[in-house]
Protein backbone atom coordinates (compact mmCIF):
# COMPACT_ATOMS: atom_id res chain seq x y z
CA UNK A 1 0.00 0.00 0.00
CA UNK A 2 2.77 2.28 0.94
CA UNK A 3 3.95 1.64 -2.48
CA UNK A 4 1.12 2.84 -4.64
CA UNK A 5 1.23 5.88 -1.95
CA UNK A 6 4.31 6.73 -2.94
CA UNK A 7 3.64 6.05 -6.54
CA UNK A 8 0.54 8.60 -6.55
CA UNK A 9 3.27 11.17 -5.16
CA UNK A 10 5.61 10.69 -7.55
CA UNK A 11 3.34 10.90 -10.19
CA UNK A 12 1.13 14.22 -9.20
CA UNK A 13 4.58 16.01 -8.26
CA UNK A 14 5.62 18.04 -11.20
CA UNK A 15 2.04 19.33 -11.56
CA UNK A 16 2.48 20.68 -8.29
CA UNK A 17 5.96 21.69 -8.74
CA UNK A 18 4.49 23.71 -11.42
CA UNK A 19 7.89 24.15 -13.38
CA UNK A 20 8.68 21.74 -16.14
CA UNK A 21 9.53 24.14 -18.71
CA UNK A 22 12.60 24.41 -17.77
CA UNK A 23 13.23 20.63 -18.33
CA UNK A 24 10.72 20.84 -21.95
CA UNK A 25 13.10 23.47 -23.17
CA UNK A 26 16.11 20.59 -23.49
CA UNK A 27 13.83 18.06 -24.66
CA UNK A 28 13.05 19.69 -28.56
CA UNK A 29 16.28 19.56 -29.30
CA UNK A 30 17.40 15.95 -29.27
CA UNK A 31 13.75 14.38 -29.65
CA UNK A 32 15.61 11.08 -30.76
CA UNK A 33 17.95 10.36 -27.91
CA UNK A 34 14.67 10.79 -25.78
CA UNK A 35 12.64 7.88 -27.74
CA UNK A 36 15.82 5.70 -27.59
CA UNK A 37 16.23 6.49 -24.05
CA UNK A 38 12.40 5.40 -23.83
CA UNK A 39 12.79 2.41 -25.69
CA UNK A 40 16.07 1.28 -23.80
CA UNK A 41 13.96 1.54 -20.36
CA UNK A 42 11.02 -0.69 -22.17
CA UNK A 43 14.14 -3.17 -23.09
CA UNK A 44 15.62 -3.09 -19.76
CA UNK A 45 11.87 -3.71 -18.12
CA UNK A 46 11.54 -6.75 -20.31
CA UNK A 47 14.43 -7.82 -19.61
CA UNK A 48 14.45 -7.40 -15.93
CA UNK A 49 10.72 -9.07 -15.67
CA UNK A 50 10.24 -11.74 -18.27
CA UNK A 51 14.41 -12.70 -18.52
CA UNK A 52 14.55 -14.77 -15.30
CA UNK A 53 12.11 -16.65 -15.38
CA UNK A 54 12.20 -17.44 -18.98
CA UNK A 55 15.54 -18.50 -18.19
CA UNK A 56 14.41 -20.78 -14.85
CA UNK A 57 11.66 -22.64 -17.12
CA UNK A 58 14.05 -23.58 -19.92
CA UNK A 59 16.60 -25.07 -17.45
CA UNK A 60 13.94 -26.78 -15.18
CA UNK A 61 12.69 -28.38 -19.07
CA UNK A 62 16.32 -29.31 -19.75
CA UNK A 63 16.61 -31.10 -16.34
CA UNK A 64 13.42 -32.90 -17.27
CA UNK A 65 14.07 -33.64 -20.59
CA UNK A 66 17.37 -35.24 -19.34
CA UNK A 67 15.80 -36.91 -16.00
CA UNK A 68 13.06 -38.94 -18.27
CA UNK A 69 15.13 -39.26 -21.48
CA UNK A 70 15.82 -42.89 -20.75
CA UNK A 71 13.37 -45.31 -23.02
CA UNK A 72 12.39 -47.01 -19.49
CA UNK A 73 11.51 -43.47 -18.05
CA UNK A 74 7.84 -43.35 -16.04
CA UNK A 75 7.03 -39.73 -17.56
CA UNK A 76 7.79 -38.60 -21.02
CA UNK A 77 10.07 -35.84 -21.57
CA UNK A 78 9.12 -32.16 -22.84
CA UNK A 79 10.37 -33.54 -26.23
CA UNK A 80 7.76 -36.79 -26.09
CA UNK A 81 4.60 -34.77 -24.60
CA UNK A 82 5.16 -31.88 -27.66
CA UNK A 83 5.12 -34.87 -29.95
CA UNK A 84 2.83 -36.96 -28.25
CA UNK A 85 0.38 -34.53 -27.83
CA UNK A 86 0.60 -32.16 -30.69
CA UNK A 87 -2.63 -32.36 -31.99
CA UNK A 88 -4.60 -31.07 -28.60
CA UNK A 89 -1.59 -28.35 -28.60
CA UNK A 90 -2.29 -26.85 -32.04
CA UNK A 91 -6.01 -27.42 -32.20
CA UNK A 92 -7.48 -25.96 -29.07
CA UNK A 93 -10.90 -25.30 -30.48
CA UNK A 94 -11.63 -28.79 -32.23
CA UNK A 95 -15.03 -30.17 -31.73
CA UNK A 96 -15.70 -33.71 -31.47
CA UNK A 97 -18.22 -35.98 -30.13
CA UNK A 98 -19.13 -35.83 -26.69
CA UNK A 99 -16.13 -35.44 -24.11
CA UNK A 100 -14.05 -35.63 -27.20
CA UNK A 101 -13.36 -31.43 -27.56
CA UNK A 102 -10.62 -29.50 -28.07
CA UNK A 103 -8.56 -28.08 -25.01
CA UNK A 104 -10.40 -24.20 -25.26
CA UNK A 105 -13.78 -25.85 -24.93
CA UNK A 106 -12.48 -28.06 -22.01
CA UNK A 107 -11.23 -24.90 -19.79
CA UNK A 108 -14.27 -23.10 -21.09
CA UNK A 109 -16.82 -25.63 -19.60
CA UNK A 110 -14.53 -25.91 -16.25
CA UNK A 111 -14.59 -21.55 -16.25
CA UNK A 112 -18.14 -21.59 -16.69
CA UNK A 113 -18.84 -24.02 -13.60
CA UNK A 114 -16.62 -22.15 -11.90
CA UNK A 115 -18.22 -18.77 -12.66
CA UNK A 116 -21.59 -19.98 -11.64
CA UNK A 117 -20.07 -21.40 -8.01
CA UNK A 118 -17.90 -18.55 -8.09
CA UNK A 119 -20.35 -15.92 -8.27
CA UNK A 120 -22.80 -17.43 -6.02
CA UNK A 121 -20.41 -18.15 -3.11
CA UNK A 122 -19.27 -14.15 -3.48
CA UNK A 123 -22.62 -12.78 -3.11
CA UNK A 124 -22.94 -15.40 -0.60
CA UNK A 125 -20.37 -14.71 1.58
CA UNK A 126 -20.78 -11.00 1.37
CA UNK A 127 -23.78 -11.28 2.77
CA UNK A 128 -22.93 -13.70 5.85
CA UNK A 129 -19.66 -11.72 5.98
CA UNK A 130 -21.62 -8.58 6.51
CA UNK A 131 -24.25 -9.96 8.77
CA UNK A 132 -21.27 -11.74 10.76
CA UNK A 133 -19.43 -8.29 10.87
CA UNK A 134 -22.25 -6.21 12.19
CA UNK A 135 -24.17 -8.59 14.34
CA UNK A 136 -21.97 -9.68 17.54
CA UNK A 137 -24.87 -12.60 18.01
CA UNK A 138 -24.43 -13.82 14.48
CA UNK A 139 -21.05 -13.96 14.98
CA UNK A 140 -21.01 -15.93 18.17
CA UNK A 141 -23.75 -17.92 16.62
CA UNK A 142 -22.46 -18.67 13.55
CA UNK A 143 -18.40 -18.20 13.65
CA UNK A 144 -18.04 -21.43 15.40
CA UNK A 145 -20.09 -23.37 12.76
CA UNK A 146 -17.81 -21.91 10.32
CA UNK A 147 -14.89 -22.34 11.27
CA UNK A 148 -15.87 -26.09 11.70
CA UNK A 149 -17.36 -26.31 8.06
CA UNK A 150 -14.71 -24.70 6.18
CA UNK A 151 -11.88 -27.30 7.20
CA UNK A 152 -13.89 -29.90 5.60
CA UNK A 153 -12.48 -30.88 2.00
CA UNK A 154 -13.87 -29.65 -1.15
CA UNK A 155 -14.27 -32.90 -2.33
CA UNK A 156 -15.88 -34.42 1.01
CA UNK A 157 -19.13 -32.28 -0.05
CA UNK A 158 -19.61 -34.22 -3.21
CA UNK A 159 -21.19 -37.49 -2.17
CA UNK A 160 -23.24 -35.21 0.50
CA UNK A 161 -24.46 -32.95 -2.73
CA UNK A 162 -24.32 -35.48 -5.44
CA UNK A 163 -27.12 -37.35 -3.31
CA UNK A 164 -28.88 -34.50 -2.36
CA UNK A 165 -28.96 -32.94 -6.39
CA UNK A 166 -29.59 -36.48 -7.39
CA UNK A 167 -27.12 -34.83 -10.52
CA UNK A 168 -23.30 -33.92 -11.60
CA UNK A 169 -23.47 -30.42 -12.60
CA UNK A 170 -25.02 -28.87 -9.79
CA UNK A 171 -23.27 -30.96 -7.59
CA UNK A 172 -19.70 -29.60 -8.83
CA UNK A 173 -21.32 -26.07 -9.10
CA UNK A 174 -21.98 -26.53 -5.28
CA UNK A 175 -18.58 -27.86 -4.55
CA UNK A 176 -17.43 -24.39 -5.78
CA UNK A 177 -19.37 -22.56 -3.99
CA UNK A 178 -18.75 -24.83 -0.58
CA UNK A 179 -15.39 -23.76 -1.28
CA UNK A 180 -15.19 -20.53 -2.37
CA UNK A 181 -17.77 -18.89 0.37
CA UNK A 182 -15.77 -19.22 3.51
CA UNK A 183 -12.33 -17.03 2.82
CA UNK A 184 -15.61 -14.73 1.89
CA UNK A 185 -16.89 -14.92 4.41
CA UNK A 186 -14.27 -14.57 6.77
CA UNK A 187 -12.74 -11.47 5.45
CA UNK A 188 -16.09 -10.07 4.55
CA UNK A 189 -16.44 -10.27 8.41
CA UNK A 190 -13.40 -9.04 9.27
CA UNK A 191 -13.39 -5.93 6.66
CA UNK A 192 -17.25 -4.63 8.33
CA UNK A 193 -15.31 -5.32 12.01
CA UNK A 194 -12.71 -2.94 10.71
CA UNK A 195 -14.53 -0.11 9.80
CA UNK A 196 -13.11 2.69 11.66
CA UNK A 197 -15.27 4.40 14.54
CA UNK A 198 -14.66 7.82 12.26
CA UNK A 199 -16.43 6.72 9.24
CA UNK A 200 -19.44 5.39 11.86
CA UNK A 201 -19.61 8.29 13.28
CA UNK A 202 -19.77 10.37 9.86
CA UNK A 203 -22.58 8.07 8.91
CA UNK A 204 -24.06 8.34 12.16
CA UNK A 205 -24.26 12.43 11.94
CA UNK A 206 -25.39 11.95 8.69
CA UNK A 207 -28.32 9.66 9.87
CA UNK A 208 -27.10 7.29 6.52
CA UNK A 209 -29.62 4.51 7.04
CA UNK A 210 -29.32 0.72 6.18
CA UNK A 211 -28.96 0.29 2.26
CA UNK A 212 -26.88 4.30 2.12
CA UNK A 213 -24.80 2.90 4.89
CA UNK A 214 -23.90 -0.60 3.22
CA UNK A 215 -23.20 0.89 -0.16
CA UNK A 216 -21.84 4.18 0.82
CA UNK A 217 -19.74 3.24 3.85
CA UNK A 218 -19.53 -0.66 4.56
CA UNK A 219 -18.80 -2.00 1.38
CA UNK A 220 -15.82 0.51 0.05
CA UNK A 221 -14.36 0.82 3.68
CA UNK A 222 -14.31 -3.43 3.59
CA UNK A 223 -13.33 -3.39 0.04
CA UNK A 224 -9.75 -4.06 0.40
CA UNK A 225 -11.03 -7.30 2.86
CA UNK A 226 -13.84 -8.27 0.78
CA UNK A 227 -11.33 -8.79 -2.28
CA UNK A 228 -8.67 -10.82 -0.29
CA UNK A 229 -10.83 -12.89 0.37
CA UNK A 230 -12.40 -13.39 -3.55
CA UNK A 231 -9.14 -13.72 -4.56
CA UNK A 232 -8.48 -17.00 -1.69
CA UNK A 233 -11.87 -17.79 -2.98
CA UNK A 234 -11.15 -17.81 -6.85
CA UNK A 235 -7.94 -20.12 -6.50
CA UNK A 236 -9.70 -22.43 -3.80
CA UNK A 237 -12.94 -22.94 -6.39
CA UNK A 238 -10.24 -23.41 -9.40
CA UNK A 239 -8.22 -26.27 -7.12
CA UNK A 240 -11.95 -27.76 -6.59
CA UNK A 241 -12.84 -27.91 -10.01
CA UNK A 242 -10.47 -30.06 -11.19
CA UNK A 243 -11.37 -32.69 -8.53
CA UNK A 244 -14.72 -32.54 -8.73
CA UNK A 245 -15.01 -32.78 -12.22
CA UNK A 246 -12.97 -35.92 -12.47
CA UNK A 247 -15.70 -37.37 -10.79
CA UNK A 248 -18.40 -35.97 -12.41
CA UNK A 249 -17.96 -36.92 -15.88
CA UNK A 250 -18.62 -34.78 -18.57
CA UNK A 251 -16.86 -31.92 -20.61
CA UNK A 252 -14.34 -30.01 -18.28
CA UNK A 253 -10.59 -29.83 -17.86
CA UNK A 254 -10.93 -32.05 -14.55
CA UNK A 255 -12.49 -35.11 -16.36
CA UNK A 256 -10.18 -34.35 -19.50
CA UNK A 257 -7.39 -35.04 -17.05
CA UNK A 258 -8.95 -38.02 -16.09
CA UNK A 259 -10.05 -39.97 -19.12
CA UNK A 260 -6.11 -39.25 -20.40
CA UNK A 261 -5.22 -40.69 -17.49
CA UNK A 262 -7.99 -43.81 -18.08
CA UNK A 263 -6.01 -43.93 -21.26
CA UNK A 264 -2.53 -43.74 -20.12
CA UNK A 265 -2.11 -40.40 -22.51
CA UNK A 266 0.40 -39.20 -20.07
CA UNK A 267 1.22 -36.36 -22.24
CA UNK A 268 -1.83 -35.20 -22.56
CA UNK A 269 -2.44 -34.91 -19.04
CA UNK A 270 0.93 -32.84 -18.54
CA UNK A 271 -0.95 -30.39 -21.68
CA UNK A 272 -3.69 -29.91 -19.69
CA UNK A 273 -1.46 -29.22 -16.13
CA UNK A 274 0.00 -26.30 -18.24
CA UNK A 275 -3.52 -25.18 -18.92
CA UNK A 276 -4.56 -25.36 -15.60
CA UNK A 277 -1.87 -23.63 -13.93
CA UNK A 278 -2.25 -20.52 -16.66
CA UNK A 279 -5.78 -20.51 -16.03
CA UNK A 280 -5.31 -20.37 -12.00
CA UNK A 281 -2.84 -17.99 -12.77
CA UNK A 282 -5.34 -15.49 -14.52
CA UNK A 283 -7.90 -15.89 -12.43
CA UNK A 284 -5.69 -15.03 -9.65
CA UNK A 285 -4.59 -11.89 -11.46
CA UNK A 286 -8.04 -11.08 -12.86
CA UNK A 287 -9.88 -10.80 -9.35
CA UNK A 288 -6.49 -8.74 -8.25
CA UNK A 289 -7.02 -6.53 -10.86
CA UNK A 290 -10.85 -5.99 -9.70
CA UNK A 291 -9.45 -5.41 -6.92
CA UNK A 292 -7.36 -2.52 -7.51
CA UNK A 293 -9.60 -1.09 -9.62
CA UNK A 294 -12.69 -1.02 -7.38
CA UNK A 295 -10.09 -0.10 -4.01
CA UNK A 296 -8.05 2.68 -5.52
CA UNK A 297 -7.73 5.52 -3.65
CA UNK A 298 -9.32 3.70 -0.69
CA UNK A 299 -5.44 2.61 0.52
CA UNK A 300 -4.64 6.06 1.57
CA UNK A 301 -6.47 7.74 4.07
CA UNK B 1 -31.68 27.59 31.57
CA UNK B 2 -34.88 27.43 29.44
CA UNK B 3 -34.75 30.23 27.08
CA UNK B 4 -30.53 29.01 25.91
CA UNK B 5 -30.11 28.00 22.55
CA UNK B 6 -28.33 24.68 23.65
CA UNK B 7 -28.05 23.69 27.27
CA UNK B 8 -26.23 20.97 28.62
CA UNK B 9 -28.06 19.62 32.36
CA UNK B 10 -26.26 17.87 34.87
CA UNK B 11 -24.65 15.74 32.58
CA UNK B 12 -22.86 12.62 34.15
CA UNK B 13 -20.62 10.23 32.18
CA UNK B 14 -19.43 7.09 33.20
CA UNK B 15 -17.67 4.19 31.34
CA UNK B 16 -18.27 0.36 32.08
CA UNK B 17 -15.29 -1.52 31.50
CA UNK B 18 -15.16 -5.07 32.47
CA UNK B 19 -17.15 -4.54 35.65
CA UNK B 20 -15.04 -1.77 36.82
CA UNK B 21 -16.69 1.59 36.36
CA UNK B 22 -14.77 4.79 35.64
CA UNK B 23 -16.62 8.00 36.56
CA UNK B 24 -15.17 10.60 33.40
CA UNK B 25 -17.92 13.44 33.57
CA UNK B 26 -19.54 14.49 36.44
CA UNK B 27 -22.57 17.17 37.16
CA UNK B 28 -21.91 19.78 33.93
CA UNK B 29 -23.74 22.23 33.28
CA UNK B 30 -23.44 24.48 30.87
CA UNK B 31 -25.84 27.44 28.44
CA UNK B 32 -24.61 28.29 25.20
CA UNK B 33 -26.54 31.30 23.19
CA UNK B 34 -27.36 31.56 19.82
CA UNK B 35 -24.17 32.35 17.67
CA UNK B 36 -21.93 32.06 20.53
CA UNK B 37 -18.14 30.36 19.94
CA UNK B 38 -17.42 28.28 22.75
CA UNK B 39 -13.85 26.57 23.72
CA UNK B 40 -13.76 23.72 25.71
CA UNK B 41 -10.14 23.56 27.36
CA UNK B 42 -8.62 20.85 29.73
CA UNK B 43 -5.43 18.38 30.12
CA UNK B 44 -5.51 15.40 27.77
CA UNK B 45 -7.46 12.93 28.76
CA UNK B 46 -10.11 14.66 31.43
CA UNK B 47 -13.84 13.85 29.03
CA UNK B 48 -13.42 16.26 26.69
CA UNK B 49 -14.03 14.71 23.54
CA UNK B 50 -16.52 12.30 25.36
CA UNK B 51 -18.57 15.81 26.32
CA UNK B 52 -18.70 17.07 22.45
CA UNK B 53 -19.61 13.08 21.69
CA UNK B 54 -22.77 13.77 24.60
CA UNK B 55 -24.02 17.05 22.33
CA UNK B 56 -23.42 14.84 19.34
CA UNK B 57 -25.33 12.68 20.18
CA UNK B 58 -22.51 10.17 19.51
CA UNK B 59 -22.26 8.94 23.11
CA UNK B 60 -25.24 8.76 25.56
CA UNK B 61 -24.99 10.21 28.75
CA UNK B 62 -25.48 8.26 31.41
CA UNK B 63 -27.32 10.81 33.07
CA UNK B 64 -28.59 14.17 32.44
CA UNK B 65 -29.69 16.08 29.32
CA UNK B 66 -28.76 18.29 26.33
CA UNK B 67 -31.20 20.35 24.78
CA UNK B 68 -31.26 22.01 21.48
CA UNK B 69 -33.91 24.64 20.98
CA UNK B 70 -36.14 23.25 23.86
CA UNK B 71 -35.50 19.72 22.14
CA UNK B 72 -33.74 17.20 23.69
CA UNK B 73 -31.10 15.47 22.25
CA UNK B 74 -31.24 11.72 21.64
CA UNK B 75 -29.06 10.81 18.50
CA UNK B 76 -26.95 11.99 16.48
CA UNK B 77 -28.29 14.00 13.00
CA UNK B 78 -26.97 16.98 10.84
CA UNK B 79 -28.15 19.80 12.99
CA UNK B 80 -25.37 18.96 14.96
CA UNK B 81 -22.47 18.66 12.43
CA UNK B 82 -18.87 17.49 14.12
CA UNK B 83 -15.53 18.06 12.64
CA UNK B 84 -13.76 15.55 13.86
CA UNK B 85 -10.02 15.75 15.01
CA UNK B 86 -8.92 13.42 12.32
CA UNK B 87 -10.59 14.87 9.53
CA UNK B 88 -12.31 11.65 9.13
CA UNK B 89 -12.69 12.40 5.31
CA UNK B 90 -14.06 9.28 3.36
CA UNK B 91 -10.78 8.56 1.27
CA UNK B 92 -13.00 6.27 -1.42
CA UNK B 93 -14.57 9.46 -2.13
CA UNK B 94 -13.07 13.13 -3.58
CA UNK B 95 -13.59 16.16 -1.72
CA UNK B 96 -16.73 17.32 -3.85
CA UNK B 97 -18.45 13.92 -2.91
CA UNK B 98 -17.36 14.11 0.20
CA UNK B 99 -19.21 17.06 0.64
CA UNK B 100 -21.57 16.06 -1.81
CA UNK B 101 -22.82 13.01 0.38
CA UNK B 102 -23.08 15.16 3.55
CA UNK B 103 -25.62 18.07 1.21
CA UNK B 104 -27.28 15.13 -0.76
CA UNK B 105 -28.58 13.31 2.46
CA UNK B 106 -29.37 17.11 4.43
CA UNK B 107 -30.97 18.61 1.63
CA UNK B 108 -32.62 15.43 -0.22
CA UNK B 109 -35.92 17.14 -1.53
CA UNK B 110 -34.91 20.40 -0.52
CA UNK B 111 -32.49 21.47 -3.08
CA UNK B 112 -32.55 20.56 -6.35
CA UNK B 113 -29.48 18.84 -8.41
CA UNK B 114 -28.34 21.98 -9.89
CA UNK B 115 -29.05 24.09 -6.66
CA UNK B 116 -26.92 21.22 -4.69
CA UNK B 117 -23.54 21.65 -6.53
CA UNK B 118 -23.55 25.64 -6.44
CA UNK B 119 -24.11 24.57 -2.50
CA UNK B 120 -21.21 22.66 -2.36
CA UNK B 121 -19.38 24.88 -4.18
CA UNK B 122 -20.50 27.93 -1.99
CA UNK B 123 -19.10 25.41 1.13
CA UNK B 124 -15.52 24.38 -0.43
CA UNK B 125 -15.09 28.20 -1.85
CA UNK B 126 -15.75 28.97 2.53
CA UNK B 127 -12.52 27.47 3.44
CA UNK B 128 -10.62 28.08 -0.28
CA UNK B 129 -10.87 24.19 -1.44
CA UNK B 130 -12.57 24.30 -4.73
CA UNK B 131 -9.47 24.07 -6.69
CA UNK B 132 -9.11 20.39 -4.88
CA UNK B 133 -12.76 19.33 -5.60
CA UNK B 134 -11.44 16.13 -7.73
CA UNK B 135 -8.86 14.82 -5.38
CA UNK B 136 -9.37 12.34 -3.15
CA UNK B 137 -8.38 12.84 0.92
CA UNK B 138 -4.73 10.91 0.15
CA UNK B 139 -3.72 13.48 -2.53
CA UNK B 140 -3.97 16.45 -0.17
CA UNK B 141 -2.17 17.79 2.80
CA UNK B 142 -3.56 17.59 6.44
CA UNK B 143 -4.42 21.26 6.53
CA UNK B 144 -6.64 20.57 3.00
CA UNK B 145 -8.38 17.72 4.82
CA UNK B 146 -9.01 19.75 7.95
CA UNK B 147 -10.84 22.32 5.62
CA UNK B 148 -12.99 20.00 3.75
CA UNK B 149 -13.84 18.67 6.99
CA UNK B 150 -14.87 21.96 8.14
CA UNK B 151 -17.25 22.33 4.72
CA UNK B 152 -18.53 19.34 4.76
CA UNK B 153 -20.01 20.50 8.73
CA UNK B 154 -21.09 23.38 7.35
CA UNK B 155 -22.46 22.27 4.24
CA UNK B 156 -24.88 20.70 6.65
CA UNK B 157 -26.47 23.95 7.87
CA UNK B 158 -26.23 22.90 11.19
CA UNK B 159 -27.36 24.35 14.15
CA UNK B 160 -24.12 23.75 16.28
CA UNK B 161 -21.01 23.32 14.84
CA UNK B 162 -18.49 20.86 17.34
CA UNK B 163 -15.27 21.05 16.53
CA UNK B 164 -13.10 18.40 18.51
CA UNK B 165 -9.54 19.40 18.56
CA UNK B 166 -9.71 20.37 14.72
CA UNK B 167 -5.86 22.00 14.16
CA UNK B 168 -4.32 19.74 16.74
CA UNK B 169 -2.48 17.75 14.26
CA UNK B 170 -1.54 20.97 11.58
CA UNK B 171 1.57 22.71 11.89
CA UNK B 172 1.56 26.58 13.49
CA UNK B 173 1.44 28.53 10.09
CA UNK B 174 -1.18 25.95 8.59
CA UNK B 175 -3.53 26.21 12.33
CA UNK B 176 -3.52 29.74 12.18
CA UNK B 177 -4.58 30.25 8.74
CA UNK B 178 -7.78 27.58 9.34
CA UNK B 179 -8.40 30.00 12.85
CA UNK B 180 -8.70 33.06 10.77
CA UNK B 181 -10.69 30.92 8.37
CA UNK B 182 -13.14 29.97 11.14
CA UNK B 183 -13.27 33.22 12.45
CA UNK B 184 -14.38 34.79 9.04
CA UNK B 185 -16.95 31.97 8.73
CA UNK B 186 -18.13 32.78 11.97
CA UNK B 187 -18.46 36.10 11.81
CA UNK B 188 -20.36 35.93 8.23
CA UNK B 189 -22.43 33.05 8.71
CA UNK B 190 -22.87 33.51 12.57
CA UNK B 191 -22.95 30.12 13.76
CA UNK B 192 -22.86 28.74 17.09
CA UNK B 193 -19.44 27.01 17.54
CA UNK B 194 -18.37 24.87 20.03
CA UNK B 195 -14.58 23.95 20.26
CA UNK B 196 -12.27 21.88 21.73
CA UNK B 197 -8.61 22.72 22.09
CA UNK B 198 -5.68 22.38 24.62
CA UNK B 199 -4.26 25.75 22.71
CA UNK B 200 -4.65 28.47 25.35
CA UNK B 201 -3.69 31.10 22.32
CA UNK B 202 -6.32 29.32 20.10
CA UNK B 203 -9.28 29.75 22.94
CA UNK B 204 -8.66 33.15 23.75
CA UNK B 205 -8.23 34.69 19.96
CA UNK B 206 -11.26 32.17 18.95
CA UNK B 207 -13.58 32.58 21.58
CA UNK B 208 -16.44 34.52 23.22
CA UNK B 209 -16.35 32.11 26.67
CA UNK B 210 -14.02 29.62 27.22
CA UNK B 211 -15.11 26.40 29.84
CA UNK B 212 -12.16 25.28 31.69
CA UNK B 213 -12.83 21.61 32.74
CA UNK B 214 -10.89 20.09 36.08
CA UNK B 215 -8.74 17.03 35.80
CA UNK B 216 -10.47 13.78 35.34
CA UNK B 217 -11.67 11.47 36.59
CA UNK B 218 -15.29 13.01 36.84
CA UNK B 219 -14.41 16.23 35.28
CA UNK B 220 -15.97 19.50 36.23
CA UNK B 221 -16.70 22.60 34.44
CA UNK B 222 -13.86 24.50 37.05
CA UNK B 223 -14.63 28.21 35.81
CA UNK B 224 -16.02 29.88 32.55
CA UNK B 225 -14.08 32.24 31.15
CA UNK B 226 -15.24 35.39 29.11
CA UNK B 227 -13.61 36.68 26.94
CA UNK B 228 -14.46 40.52 25.76
CA UNK B 229 -12.34 41.38 22.69
CA UNK B 230 -14.45 42.87 20.29
CA UNK B 231 -14.81 41.55 16.88
CA UNK B 232 -12.90 41.28 14.08
CA UNK B 233 -9.91 39.93 15.99
CA UNK B 234 -6.96 40.14 14.57
CA UNK B 235 -3.92 37.82 16.02
CA UNK B 236 -1.53 40.77 15.62
CA UNK B 237 -3.12 43.61 17.20
CA UNK B 238 -3.62 41.04 19.55
CA UNK B 239 -0.40 39.91 20.80
CA UNK B 240 0.12 43.36 23.10
CA UNK B 241 -3.69 43.49 24.42
CA UNK B 242 -4.28 43.66 27.64
CA UNK B 243 -7.47 42.30 27.92
CA UNK B 244 -6.06 39.17 25.79
CA UNK B 245 -3.17 38.93 28.01
CA UNK B 246 -5.27 38.97 31.21
CA UNK B 247 -7.75 36.09 29.74
CA UNK B 248 -4.75 33.72 28.46
CA UNK B 249 -2.89 34.24 32.31
CA UNK B 250 -6.01 33.22 33.60
CA UNK B 251 -6.30 30.09 31.27
CA UNK B 252 -2.65 29.26 32.28
CA UNK B 253 -3.09 29.80 35.72
CA UNK B 254 -6.52 27.37 35.70
CA UNK B 255 -4.33 24.90 33.72
CA UNK B 256 -0.98 24.85 35.12
CA UNK B 257 -0.98 26.21 38.64
CA UNK B 258 -4.55 24.67 39.69
CA UNK B 259 -4.99 21.23 37.89
CA UNK B 260 -1.72 20.59 37.60
CA UNK B 261 -1.50 17.36 39.68
CA UNK B 262 -2.91 15.09 37.19
CA UNK B 263 -0.18 15.76 34.46
CA UNK B 264 2.42 14.51 37.13
CA UNK B 265 0.23 10.95 37.94
CA UNK B 266 0.19 10.64 34.33
N1 LIG C 1 -15.52 4.21 24.96
C1 LIG C 1 -14.84 4.38 26.10
N2 LIG C 1 -14.79 3.38 27.00
C2 LIG C 1 -14.11 3.54 28.15
N3 LIG C 1 -13.45 4.65 28.52
C3 LIG C 1 -13.46 5.68 27.66
C4 LIG C 1 -14.15 5.61 26.41
N4 LIG C 1 -14.00 6.78 25.77
C5 LIG C 1 -13.24 7.56 26.58
N5 LIG C 1 -12.92 6.90 27.72
C6 LIG C 1 -12.14 7.44 28.83
O1 LIG C 1 -12.69 8.68 29.17
C7 LIG C 1 -11.66 9.60 29.50
C8 LIG C 1 -11.84 10.86 28.72
O2 LIG C 1 -11.57 10.61 27.35
P1 LIG C 1 -11.70 11.77 26.26
O3 LIG C 1 -13.07 12.33 26.35
O4 LIG C 1 -11.30 11.20 24.96
O5 LIG C 1 -10.64 12.82 26.75
P2 LIG C 1 -10.07 14.13 26.04
O6 LIG C 1 -10.81 14.32 24.75
O7 LIG C 1 -10.30 15.24 27.00
O8 LIG C 1 -8.62 13.91 25.83
C9 LIG C 1 -10.35 8.90 29.25
O9 LIG C 1 -9.81 8.50 30.47
C10 LIG C 1 -10.71 7.72 28.42
O10 LIG C 1 -9.89 6.64 28.72
MG1 LIG D 1 -10.07 14.16 22.70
Amino acid sequence: MSVAKLNQVSATSPVRSGTPARILAFMPRRPSQGMVAEAGRILRGVITDLLPPLITTLVLLAIWEVLCSSPTAPLPPPSRVLVDSWQIIVDPFYRGQGTDQGMFWQILASLQRVAVGYTLAAIAGIALGVLLGQSQWAMRGLDPIFQVLRTVPPLAWLPLSLAAFQDGAPSAIFVIFITAIWPVIINTAAGVRNIPQDYRNVARVLRLGGLEYFARIMLPAAAPYIFTGLRIGVGLSWLAIVAAEMLIGGVGIGFFIWDAWNSSLISDIIVALVYVGVVGFFLDRLIALAGRLVTRGTATA
Amino acid sequence: MAQQYLALEFIDKSFERGGSRTEVLSQVSLGVAKGDFISIIGHSGCGKSTLLNIIAGLTPATSGVVFLEGQTVEAPGPDRAVVFQNHSLLPWLTVYENVALAVGKVFRGRKSRAEQHDWILHNLDLVQMVHASDKRPGEISGGMKQRVGIARALAMEPKVLLLDEPFGALDALTRAHLQDAVMEIHARLGNTMIMITHDVDEAVLLSDRIVMMTNGPAARIGEVLDVPIARPRNRIELAGDRTYLKCREAVLKFLYERHRFVEAAE
